[in-house]
């Protein structure tokens, strides 16, 4: 008991946690009823939402909450994911990474060059969501702008919210992928193993801070 | 909005076949600009048989009374002033709404099963009860013709009496029309009807009279007669080659199949990343 208490090192903060999964939770809502509206495929999960009537209706202010609420993130989060030149190496060797040869990497900080790219996607992906979600929000917004607009407002929200999708999977595969990642973000500590191993840079930082 | 039909030709965000054993005549409007008077009568009986009243506007300097379509108001008059040829001035009055595209962009962007079909005789409806308000039609319309009510968040939009055509009765606009402007009746009928109209006109010296029935939307179920074919702009904007937008294209016929297909896909490498790289473990013993 006390041996594994003392080799676990605090990631995330009570109010990081807090901060990732409301932001989380509104993803999760945003995306499900996006993809509603999206492709008939998806059209089912309008049930989820109490019919399509409500999806439209909800979407939005979902939408514009996980906006708000990602601000917090991208503030705490900003000086941890500054890309390095050790970063651009990692991407390289993106086959040593898939194959769970990680010995053969660059030695990575807090973040690893995949996390610090999904973060400046989100960075850059959420304000283009909010300003194209903004011209196609009936019946509030819409109206005052030209139909070209709305067109191409239209595709680029399809094509921002695929994006971030997608990096959102990778995401939640990489905490399933990676053993010991999920607890940073449900209880705030990870071994001292796993961030040897994942994050040593970071290890070092932390245990010459400790002494 | 209309009954139960089995003869429905294409049917929003649906892939399977919808009801369709009936099939039905090819039927359009022929709307003769030439012969229209602007007397507005089209609209009081679109009104009257739709059961629709408009709030009641202010003149806004022009005759176009009310200035736009609205959730009420499914057919305007468009009055536009026009000096073809320097000196002579024309007074072009065009009845606006929907044209019944053969291609329906509307039909194409709605996300919503069932809340836009097309029947086999060429009529787009709106299925209102299907409607969950979200403007993809207004989006994927080439002609800015459907409006959402402030009301109900619905669309609504000329359903060229779909209800009054499936009993065997012509359009409400129609039946109304004083001069016989406006005309309905199969589309190769009124092709033809068309054509001696087209001939009349240019015997009386308008040589470039002509029909809107414009080919990038597959044909139109609503039809013009134009004096000056060569030029639709100058009858209130009317597109000379309207097609559905590559936008909308772009959104609906690429970038929805494929990145619904990407989703699948990419959740499937994940799957099998796993079960054949499998998971990255913490290889160290933990140490105290």
């Amino acid at each position: 008991m006390m041996r594994t208490e003392s080799a676990l090192i605090q990631r995330y903060t009570r109010s990081d946690r807090v901060n990732h999964w409301v932001v989380a939770i509104t993803f999760i809502l945003a995306a499900l009823s996006g993809l509603a509206l999206f492709d008939p495929i998806f059209f089912w999960l309008t049930n989820l939402f109490g019919g399509g009537p409500w999806t439209r209706i909800l979407h939005p202010y979902v939408g514009l909450l996980m906006f708000i609420l990602f601000i917090g993130m991208a503030i705490r989060f900003w000086y941890s994911n500054r890309l390095t030149a050790a970063d651009r190496q990692w991407m390289k060797q993106w086959r040593d990474v898939i194959g769970n040869h990680e010995e053969n990497l660059p030695q990575v900080g807090k973040y690893n060059a995949g996390q610090k790219y999904v973060f400046w996607a989100l960075v850059i992906a959420l304000p283009l969501l909010l300003l194209t979600g903004f011209v196609m929000w009936q019946p509030w917004f819409t109206p005052y702008f030209s139909i070209g607009w709305v067109r191409l407002a239209t595709v680029v929200h399809a094509l921002a919210a695929f994006c971030v999708i997608v990096l959102i999977m990778v995401h939640i595969y990489a905490a399933i992928w990676v053993k010991g990642s999920v607890r940073a973000m449900t209880r705030g500590t990870v071994t001292a193993a796993w961030a040897k191993q994942h994050h040593a840079a970071w290890h070092n930082e932390i245990s010459k801070g400790a002494k | 909005m209309a009954l139960q039909s089995l003869d429905i030709k294409a049917r929003s965000a649906t892939t399977t076949p919808s009801p369709a054993v009936r099939e039905t005549l090819k039927v359009a409007k022929l709307i003769d600009v030439s012969k229209c008077i602007g007397c507005k009568a089209c609209q009081v009986a679109c009104m009257e048989w739709n059961d629709v009243r408009d709030k009641i506007g202010t003149n806004v300097g022009v005759y176009d009374n009310p200035p736009d379509l609205t959730e009420d108001s499914w057919t305007v008059m468009r009055f536009s002033e026009v000096e073809v040829q320097p000196g002579k001035l024309e007074w072009l009055i065009r009845k606006d709404g929907c044209m019944h595209c053969a291609d329906p962009g509307c039909l194409k962007a709605c996300p919503s099963p069932g809340a836009i079909v097309q029947y086999s005789n060429g009529i787009v409806d709106f299925h209102e009860e299907n409607c969950i308000g979200c403007g993809y039609c207004i989006t994927g319309c080439p002609f800015n013709i459907p409006r959402i009510s402030k009301k109900d968040g619905k669309a609504y939009k000329c359903s060229l009496c779909s209800d009054r055509v499936a009993v065997g009765l012509e359009p409400a606009c129609v039946k109304t029309c004083p001069t016989g402007a406006i005309v309905f009746g199969s589309k190769d009928d009124m092709m033809r009807h068309a054509d001696l109209r087209i001939i009349d006109l240019k015997q009386r010296g308008y040589g470039n009279a002509g029909l809107y029935d414009p080919p990038g939307v597959g044909g139109t179920h609503v039809m013009y007669v134009l004096q000056h074919a060569d030029m639709p702009e100058i009858y209130h904007g009317l597109p000379k080659n309207p097609t559905i937008s590559p936008m909308v294209s772009l959104w609906k016929g690429i970038a929805k199949p494929l990145m619904s297909w990407g989703l699948g896909l990419v959740a499937l490498a994940g799957f099998f990343h796993y079960v054949t790289v499998g998971p990255n473990e913490v290889k160290e013993e933990e140490e105290t």
